[in-house]
């Protein structure tokens, strides 16, 4: 199979990334770089950001590779979202003993990103699940990069066990919609069940299965046990990468599928089944997370928590609902991508990850314990941070589609949210820590200082000046849903 | 730009800069918060002076677009109802950076307050449903932040969690009841606007209104410390530092009444008709029982919590009348009950440093070491039972003579509570400040000018506007008018 040029410029951003994963290799062999390969990687990755600006944007909704990919606004916004999530977790690892030093880490990463990718561009089952394995099998090693440590070799473990299943299930369900529908591209099934001649409850079964496997690569209850072990075992950067960029992959792809492929008003229950799949989610995350002694379990859990904020987005299914959820991922990845950065210093300077050991941060490191404060704040949702505008649009989304008892469940969790987020900053800026630490400060990197300024200062201007990020979350649900 | 952006924004930007430079030296932390409150005070009163009476409506507005696709603007400006809270609350952070020279942490307490300063002033100046949401909640983490780092150790954790999510759940329901109200008015106007000045046009269907005025108007009274869920108030006010009490209960209760007067009774006054009748009977609850409740308490700042409550009542219960007294004795109760309150918690917290204790029976004799504080603390007591001469009197007759107009029977019992303020003020100003001094108290520090400075300002006011009432009907009366021009 040819490819014509304009398949190239909309692969761009893959190809440079593939290029840029050659490039580290032979770095990494050839001059052994340690952990200055985590810089070359961030430059890289940035290199790799600014010509996909600058030459790869879509105009309109193209399919690319003969129909198995489609380069649209809605797969640009969320490409250049995972490679500022590579980007970053790169820069928070260079520093982790026995992560930031070997070349197949990153080279790792790199690959995982190009899954991600893939996922947000696919636009047929086939490349669905192969994007998906692309994406989850370096995670799985990521998760347990140090065999040695029981939590990590536990957590890397754990998470490919239940990723087997998950995409079992997932390709059994594509197996019989294949076999219902007749055709793998997501134009072809759509038209298929539209001539359905089985009885309906038959789609709906199928499709859950679908939806059970995106739903455990977005941790939603009920697929999201997996998480909280996880992420608590795992290399923190690595757990960072994993709330965040993992996260909104499977996104990607639940809403491409989910809207752009199968316009739910068809089918009986799938509405409702959505939002109570919503509700369940926050609800199930946000009381867990109150019960967390551990930054990264309580992170685990809130992580479970948003992606039922971002999912009342894709039950409104509307214009204002997708545009709200990607709002809501980018808002998101920025800022769970700081709070982990924040556990990250803490363990680096020899604390641990326990919420306890917050406590005296305020005067440890005034700077640290003000990333934190950003980060936490814009979880919970206040304003002038960014979460409080994706919040508000998606109860907004929530509203317009009719769904107050969803918003109404929406704000009551953010209320059990601030609760926990708040308790976290009290033992930070209230807490005193043991006389002889007190006076020991928490040195926390310059680069990695400099990555968390920069990400806090984007959360609170994307909090004040919200229209030309909000536009970006427009032009995907725009190339996405049609209109 | 409009200066009232300036006076928004500034406390923001200020506070910003105290708390990303740690470095920053303390003294040149007072100084500049001093400058600020300075400014921010100044403005405030150029803002209130330069309102034109005789034009009315909003002044000093601006409307810059914010989020254009979804009808979403930077819009403020004050009217007559407005200028006089955002004129208090240029009063209260400056007399409260004045009162607070002796902080620990003090970079941080400063850039703290002077966020919440900004959400206040917002929320008093907003004329966007989006914008007025930001500011509110805006005033939520300065708030926690400030009682759990600085306030009384035995119950700042308790107490800054239950007033924070008290607030937060009220406004995140009213914040539902709003879309509820844009998404309805997109649907009679034909398109998505937040601005408050359209949706006020709008004729929302009455059951619509009788089913969301609720949700909205008691999602602000909340904060407003409407009765049956007032208890965040003095629980909070006592477990704050002074200068947050000084805000909380001077300012912050007004954010939740002037909000429920702007989201509730103002866009659904078919709502506030249907309600508000056995709404009354709650606030007429506040003023009774908070009365009592004060008359009872040990606790030196109870008394002013409790007190708090029973003022915010007769507030709410003005509001309610939808009167023309009833609006009118409201607005300048506000302003008035925001300045006292003020007073109030700055003398308790100057006793309390001194006598660390609030246990009132423990005090007394303070006048000789105090004399400022024993002064400005009668001021403020004469102002809260509503004594002719003081602005509490001025506020107080046009609220009862409304109630009397609305039903003669709710005055009559509401009339309890002067006899009851009038009691428990004698009885805590005696034991406080008059009696024998004790032993242990016989050297302790007198105020600082800072101190006196702000009593003085405070005290200014109460007087002020009891001797020239002028000062201020005017501007409440043309925000009173624009209120039941809606109401028709």
């Amino acid at each position: 199979m040819s490819l014509p040029l304009s398949d190239l410029q909309a692969l761009l951003p893959e190809l440079a990334l593939l290029v840029l994963m050659g490039l580290v290799m032979l770095l990494d062999l050839l001059w052994h770089p340690r952990r200055k390969l985590g810089v070359w990687t961030a430059l890289g990755l940035v290199a790799v950001l600014a010509l996909s600006l600058a030459l790869a944007q879509p105009s309109g909704s193209q399919v690319v590779w003969g129909g198995i990919l489609r380069h649209d606004g809605y797969s640009f916004v969320f490409r250049m979202l995972f490679l500022v999530g590579a980007l970053v977790t790169a820069l928070l690892a260079m520093d982790v003993p026995h992560l930031g030093d070997k070349g197949a880490f990153y080279l790792l990463l790199l690959t995982s990103t190009l899954g991600m990718m893939l996922m947000a561009m696919a636009n047929n089952l086939i490349m669905v699940f192969l994007a998906v394995e692309t994406a989850s099998i370096p995670l799985y090693v990521m998760a347990g990069f140090y065999p040695k440590d029981r939590a990590s070799a536990e957590a890397g473990f754990k998470y490919m066990l239940f990723g087997a299943l998950a995409s079992a299930v997932l390709v059994y369900g594509m197996t019989l919609l294949y076999g219902l529908a007749g055709a793998t591209d997501f134009a072809g099934v759509v038209a298929g069940l539209q001539q359905a001649t089985w009885p309906v409850w038959m789609t709906v079964a199928v499709l859950l299965l679908v939806l059970a496997g995106f739903a455990f690569k977005v941790a939603a209850v009920p697929f999201h046990f997996w998480a909280p072990d996880v992420y608590t075992g795992a290399p923190t950067p690595i757990a960072a990468y994993l709330s965040t960029a993992s996260k909104a992959a499977g996104f990607a792809v639940l809403v491409r599928f989910l809207l752009a492929a199968l316009p739910g008003s068809t089918l009986p229950w799938w509405g409702a089944f959505l939002a109570a799949m919503a509700a369940a989610t926050m609800t199930v995350g946000n009381f867990l997370a109150l019960a967390q002694r551990n930054l990264k379990r309580l992170l685990a859990y809130s992580s479970i928590a948003h992606a039922g904020y971002i999912l009342i987005g894709v039950v409104a299914a509307s214009h204002l609902g997708v545009t709200a959820a990607v709002f809501y991922l980018v808002v998101y990845l920025l800022t769970n991508l700081v709070a982990f950065g924040v556990v990250v210093a803490l363990e680096s300077a020899g604390g641990t990850s326990e919420i306890r050991s917050l406590a005296g941060l305020y005067k440890r490191s005034p700077l640290l314990a003000l990333f934190l404060m950003t980060a936490f704040l814009s979880l919970a949702g206040v304003p002038p941070f960014s979460g409080f505008v994706a919040k508000v649009w998606v109860f907004t989304a929530a509203v317009e589609a009719g769904l107050i008892w969803l918003a109404i469940v929406g704000v009551l969790n953010a209320i059990v949210g601030l609760y926990y987020y708040l308790i976290v900053l009290k033992v930070a800026y209230v807490y005193d820590a043991p006389e002889e630490e007190m006076h020991r400060p928490v040195r926390v990197p310059r680069v990695q200082a400099a990555a968390l300024g920069v990400l806090s200062v984007l959360i609170v201007v994307m909090g004040l000046v919200f229209a030309p990020w909000f536009a970006w979350g427009e032009w995907a649900a725009r190339t996405l849903m049609g209109g | 730009m409009s200066p009232l952006t300036i006076l928004i924004f500034l406390p923001m930007v200020v506070g910003g800069v105290f708390l990303i430079i740690p470095r920053m030296k303390d003294q040149t932390v007072k100084v500049l918060a001093l400058l600020t409150g300075l400014v921010a005070f100044l403005l405030s009163g150029w803002i209130y002076l330069n309102y034109d009476l005789a034009q009315g409506g909003y002044q000093f507005v601006q409307k810059s677009p914010w989020l254009p696709a979804l009808g979403i603007s930077y819009h403020v400006g004050v009217d007559g109802m407005s200028a006089p809270l955002v004129l208090l609350t240029g009063i209260v952070i400056f007399t409260g950076v004045l009162i607070s020279w002796n902080m620990p942490r003090i970079r941080e307490f400063f850039g703290l307050l002077f966020i919440l300063a900004t959400g206040v002033f917002g929320v008093f100046a907003s004329l966007d449903l989006f914008t007025l949401f930001f500011f509110y909640e805006i005033a939520v983490f300065p708030m926690y932040l400030l009682i759990v780092i600085w306030g009384w150790k035995k119950t700042r954790e308790y107490a800054g969690m239950k007033l924070t999510l008290y607030l937060f759940v009220g406004s995140v329901l009213a914040l539902v009841g709003a879309l509820a109200m844009v998404f309805q008015a997109k649907a009679q106007l034909g398109y998505l606007t937040f601005d408050l000045l359209e949706l006020e046009k709008v004729a929302f269907p009455v059951a619509f209104q009788k089913l969301w005025f609720p949700v909205v108007f008691f999602g602000f009274a909340v904060l407003g410390g409407i009765f049956p869920v007032h208890n965040w108030s003095p629980d909070g006010h006592v477990a704050a530092p002074t200068a947050v009490s000084m805000f909380h209960a001077g300012v912050l209760m007004k954010l939740g009444a002037f909000a429920a007067l702007r989201l509730g009774i103002m866009m659904m006054p078919e709502g506030a008709k249907f309600h508000l009748p056995w709404i009354i009977l709650l606030t007429l609850v506040n003023v009774v029982y908070g009365a009592f409740i004060a008359s009872v308490q040990q606790d030196f700042k109870y008394v002013i919590g409790f007190s708090s409550v029973s003022h915010m009542g007769l507030v709410l219960m003005g509001f309610a009348t939808l009167n023309y007294y009833g609006f009118l004795g409201a607005g300048i109760q506000m302003f008035s009950h925001g300045v006292m309150t003020a007073l109030f918690f700055a003398v308790v917290g100057m006793v309390y440093d001194r006598a660390h204790t609030r246990h009132i029976p423990s005090l007394g004799g303070f006048i000789k070491k105090l004399p400022w504080a024993a002064v400005a603390f009668i001021i403020g007591g004469l102002t809260s039972m509503g004594m002719p001469g003081f602005s509490g009197f001025i506020a107080e007759f046009p609220i009862f003579m409304g109630v009397w107009k609305y039903e003669p029977w709710i005055a009559i019992v509401a009339v309890i509570s002067i006899v009851v303020t009038a009691s428990y003020i004698l009885r805590v100003a005696w034991r406080v400040f008059f009696g024998e001094l004790r032993e242990e108290f016989q050297d302790v520090p007198g105020l600082l000018v800072y101190d006196k400075v702000a009593l003085a300002v405070l005290c200014a006011f109460l007087i002020g506007i009891g001797w020239f009432p002028k000062m201020m009907t005017p501007w409440v009366h043309v925000g009173t008018e624009y209120v039941l021009q809606l109401l028709k």
